[in-house]
């Protein structure tokens, strides 16, 4: 059994025109110590899935079904006594916009401080202490006088080190990041990602790392998910589905990388852009842009736009499309007439 | 903070000058001296011989450099109406205006910061829905009018039977909707002596009585501004990311609200709001017509009657001084609140 | 200029149309207040036809007949419905006529400051430097004062300046000089505001590299960029404006008894409460605040339907 198990987790928001699914049916887990990335254009509902996990989702946003079992005890429907326990302490979250996570008007101390403070019984100079020991361990020089400065003091880089250790402060089992390099300069983001990487490998930390850098991902998690629209349409380990994509919208984002374009030509992009979630084609959300609802011989798909397709394994990835399912069975059927 | 307190203190200084040239501006073009130290009867030339004494006829700038100096000494001239220096005057009716002021200021932070705070944490509860509703109302009502709604129910008193009486329940339901009027609504009683022309109302159940209907209505035109500003605030600062991230930590929602909101809810707050309170004096002059309150603004409405344009230029000055007074001393609790002020020598 | 700024408002007007009539229809507090407020300029237009007398004509009024209560009260007579002031004037009839009264105060007071605000606010916000330094100072001297206070101020030195008589009898005019020239900051820093977010574009960039004047770039191009909180401000003062003049003239420095406003009615009537003719001061003070909240909650409903970016204190 995983250390997490997320199960056909369902995320509305209900606005006034009704309601508008953010998430639908995702699955995924996440065993102890395994890094994990989430990938997706920006409204694929990537951050809302990472903010349904710590129960977070603000009105009108509402969680209409599934499970979210973690260390055996099913978060969905926890009091928020109880799942204040969780947050912070055994799963904490790296936001993506460090100038706007630490509040402005309290000392960095103060904003470490509470944390351990809410979780345990320890008085104010032993909870400094191990401030200042994880600002040591996120190599923040003079720790001591940090704590008393105010989060305007610092840059950019050095305030999500600060929101970093407040992550690690309490030692938890997991670490949410949502593009937790986005906001930095190009310069700190492989720092950042590096420290952060190598403080999951040291402390045996699992990291749901939300991102739509593909880049990253492939550095540093051990399996991914590519969510379109609210769905997880392909998920397995990430080099395998890096080295092999099957469904046509990972391919996309993939030959969308600048290294994949011939140096002089112009970039490959996917067709048009992510559909509005509250207006989503029928069948596959993908199909308006996919280049294979026809098929090779020219004949129409028209399951494309009819069913939503189910997850087929390839290998030890799955992905959710009609044409990865033909080709599979496809490739099948001569097999079983050669028998 | 050194570099802040200077350009405050420079702003400071420039509103004063401007108001100094409207208030000696209006002194000399509506006060004619003469006119009041002589009378009718006087020669022409006896006039201009006098004028010429006294320094009327030297040019705009000598005589408002005059006229600054003798501020600096808080010398204005001798009120007409009551034939001694304005600055004893005003000195005079300062306490019951600055008490009725504070009273007010109290009612008003009693009773918005919790109402505003509620009304943001349960948008959609009924509680909140009813403050909301009301505070439009109340923005709609006129000061004066809420006061002479409150004498005539609490003071005049109502006595409205619209049940049997005949009845026990009847007239018990009509009492119910009768009020014994009876609360003081005229003047300030009997305050007690502090020290000097100082009397205070503060000192006494008495005295409190008297200050009780006065501050409701004088309260009544900030309130629901200020609670509509807190929740607004309050609203988007429970939007904010580092609200969201406290509770990612685990934080009790009553420190979040308490100490992480309402910390950053109050930094806009005390900006509008301390303008705001300043305002309140303005608007004494209404309450205070309207209570027969001795302080500076029935004064001034006096002095306006009458045209005692010294007593009118001395309330223009000392009014000009106390928002000057109090939109620093807001600059400066803002500044000590709001960490970031400190380096860059401006909000940020 | 007017049929420039006419045409510009109706298309301005179509463009926001089918949001306005949507979120109108949905809402019955916004219905309901357009409803009233209607109705009460209905009615204060009327006011020669609808009111059983004419406050204004000394022949009317029979001074025996005062301090008569309205009719739900003892003692009252059938003709008089409001029952009559002090003067032995018709109530109702003088309300219709105060209301009147204000409400050409509030819209002439509103146009007064609108015109002198938008026309500050779009020089400081396009000239920037000096000028803008000294309007925006300017602007908040007076706001630290509290409009009243400057309102207050103004009206005595009229006053002063032009003797009682003289003030009576241009009462109305000189209101909305002083209520315009007290309020025209809110506009100015309202408009400066989008002003400076406007002139940052590409297409004010655009109008300047062609060489449009900028007289023609502010009025032309940045000015309907300004409607939307220019019109949402416009209520609110016209509900400030009203209640300015009614205070004023509770102050003394309004309307005159002979040609009273709802405010000098409330006046006239505030000392006879302590002898019991509550009617007087209370029913001319409920016209006004239901006037008043009417236009406020039209104002809220507006604010949240067209949302525009409003300076914030």
């Amino acid at each position: 059994m995983s250390l997490l198990d997320v199960n056909h987790l369902d995320v509305r928001f209900a606005l006034r025109g009704g309601d508008v699914r953010a998430l639908r049916d995702v699955c995924f887990s996440l065993d102890r110590g395994e890094r994990l990335g989430i990938v997706g254009e920006s409204g694929a509902g990537k951050s809302v899935a990472a903010f349904t996990l710590l129960n977070l989702i603000a009105q009108p946003g509402y969680i209409a079904g599934g499970s979210i079992e973690f260390d055996g005890q099913e978060l969905i429907g926890l009091s928020d006594r109880k799942l204040r326990k969780v947050r912070g302490h055994r799963m904490s979250m790296i936001f993506q916009d460090p100038m706007m996570t630490l509040n402005p008007v309290l000392t960095i101390g103060e904003q470490m401080v509470e944390c351990l403070k809410a979780h345990r019984r320890i008085s104010t100079r032993q909870a400094r202490t191990i401030s200042i020991n994880r600002l040591q361990q996120v190599q923040i020089p003079s720790p001591e006088a940090r704590l008393d400065q105010y989060p305007h003091e610092l840059s950019g880089g050095m305030r999500q080190r600060v929101i970093i250790a407040i992550a690690l402060l309490l030692d938890p089992d997991i670490i949410i990041a949502d593009e937790p390099t986005t906001a930095l300069d190009v310069t700190i983001q492989a720092e950042i990602m590096a420290l952060l990487l190598e403080l999951c490998e040291t402390h045996n930390v699992g990291l749901i790392l939300i991102t739509h850098d593909l880049g990253v991902v492939s550095q540093v998690t051990q399996r991914m998910l590519v969510m379109y629209a609210g769905r997880v349409i392909e998920q397995g380990p990430t080099r395998e589905i890096i080295n092999d994509p099957q469904h046509p919208y990972t391919q996309g984002l993939i030959n969308a990388l600048p290294q994949m374009a011939t140096p002089g030509e112009r970039l490959n992009q996917i067709p048009g852009s992510m559909p509005s979630l509250s207006k989503l084609p029928s069948g596959c959300a993908f199909h308006p842009r996919c280049g294979f609802v026809e098929r090779p011989d020219g004949s129409h798909r028209s399951a494309c736009h009819e069913e939503v397709p189910a997850f087929v394994t390839s290998g030890n990835c799955q992905a959710a499309c009609h044409m990865v399912a033909e080709m599979i069975e496809s490739e099948r059927i001569p097999a079983e007439e050669q028998d | 903070m050194i570099a802040f307190l200077i350009k405050r203190l420079f702003h400071a200084l420039l509103v004063m000058f401007v108001i100094s040239l409207i208030s000696f501006a209006i002194q000399d073009n509506l006060g004619d001296p003469i006119q009041q130290m002589v009378g009718q009867s006087v020669p022409e030339s006896e006039r201009e011989a006098l004028r010429e004494e006294l320094g009327l006829n030297d040019p705009f700038a000598v005589q408002y450099m005059r006229f600054v100096a003798n501020a600096a000494q808080f010398d204005f001239g001798y009120s007409y109406i009551f034939n001694e220096p304005t600055t004893q005057v005003i000195m005079r009716h300062l306490p019951a205006t600055l008490e009725l002021v504070a009273a007010t200021t109290f009612l008003i932070i009693v009773l918005s910061v919790p109402i505003g705070v509620y009304s943001a944490i349960k948008p959609r509860a009924w509680l909140s829905r009813f403050f909301m509703g009301a505070s439009i109302v109340g923005i709609s009502i006129p000061v004066f009018l809420t006061a002479i709604v409150l004498i005539q129910i609490f003071a005049i008193g109502v006595s409205w039977s619209p049940f049997p009486t005949d009845t026990g329940w009847g007239s018990w339901l009509n009492e119910l909707v009768s009020t014994q009027g009876g609360m003081p609504a005229y003047g300030r009683g009997n305050p007690i002596p502090v020290f000097g022309t100082w009397e205070t109302n503060f000192a006494s159940l008495e005295g409190l009585s008297y200050l009780v209907l006065p501050a409701i209505s004088l309260a009544s035109i900030m309130l629901p501004l200020f609670i509509r500003l807190i929740r607004a605030e309050m609203l988007e600062v429970l939007q904010s990311d580092y609200v969201k991230f406290a509770r990612a930590k685990g934080i009790s929602p009553r420190r979040i609200y308490f100490l992480h909101a309402l910390k950053n809810t109050m930094l806009p707050v005390i900006t509008v709001g301390g303008v705001q309170i300043g305002t309140l004096v303005a608007y004494t002059i209404l309450t205070e017509t309207v209570f027969q309150w001795p302080g500076m603004g029935l004064m001034f409405l006096d002095a306006i009657e009458r045209s005692d344009i010294p007593l009118i230029v001395t309330y223009l000055m000392i009014v000009g001084l106390i928002f000057v007074i109090t939109n620093t001393l807001v600059d400066l609790i803002y500044g000590l609140i709001n960490p970031t002020v400190k380096l860059t020598g401006k909000p940020a | 200029m007017t049929t420039l700024t006419t045409r510009q408002t109706s298309r301005w007007e179509r463009f926001r149309d089918s949001y306005l009539l949507y979120s109108f229809k949905r809402d019955l507090i916004a219905q309901v207040s357009l409803l009233v407020f209607i109705l009460l300029v209905g009615a204060a237009l009327l006011a020669p036809w609808l009111a059983p007398m004419n406050p204004y004509d000394l022949a009317q009024i029979n001074i025996l007949a005062s301090e008569l209560p309205p009719f739900w009260v003892d003692g009252s007579d059938p003709m008089y419905l409001m029952g009559t002031d002090a003067q032995g004037r018709d109530l109702l009839s003088t309300i219709l006529y105060g209301l009147r009264v204000s409400l050409i105060i509030g819209f002439g007071a509103v146009a007064m400051q609108a015109t002198l605000g938008v026309c500050f606010g779009l020089l400081a916000g396009y000239l920037g430097g000096r000028v803008d330094a000294f309007l925006m100072r300017l602007a908040d001297i007076q706001l630290s004062f509290s409009t009243l206070m400057v309102a207050i101020i103004v009206g005595a030195l009229f006053k002063a300046i032009f003797g009682g008589a003289t003030f009576s009898d241009y009462a109305v005019p000189l209101l909305v000089l002083i209520i315009g020239l007290a309020e025209w900051p809110q506009y100015a820093r309202t408009v400066r505001a989008s002003v400076l977010a406007e002139k940052g574009k590409e297409y004010v960039d655009a109008a300047r590299v062609m060489g449009l004047p900028s007289r023609r770039i502010m009025f032309r191009h940045i000015l309907p960029n300004t409607l939307s909180p220019i019109f949402v401000i416009s209520t609110v003062q016209v509900a400030n404006a009203i209640i300015s003049e009614a205070a004023l003239s509770f102050l003394g420095l309004g309307m005159p008894e002979t040609q009273p406003s709802l405010g000098s009615l409330i006046k006239s009537g505030f000392d006879y409460l302590q002898s019991g003719s509550w009617w007087i001061t209370l029913i001319p003070g409920l016209v006004l605040v239901v006037l008043v909240l009417v236009i406020n909650l039209l104002g809220d409903w507006l604010r949240d339907v067209l949302n525009p970016r409003l300076y914030k204190g």
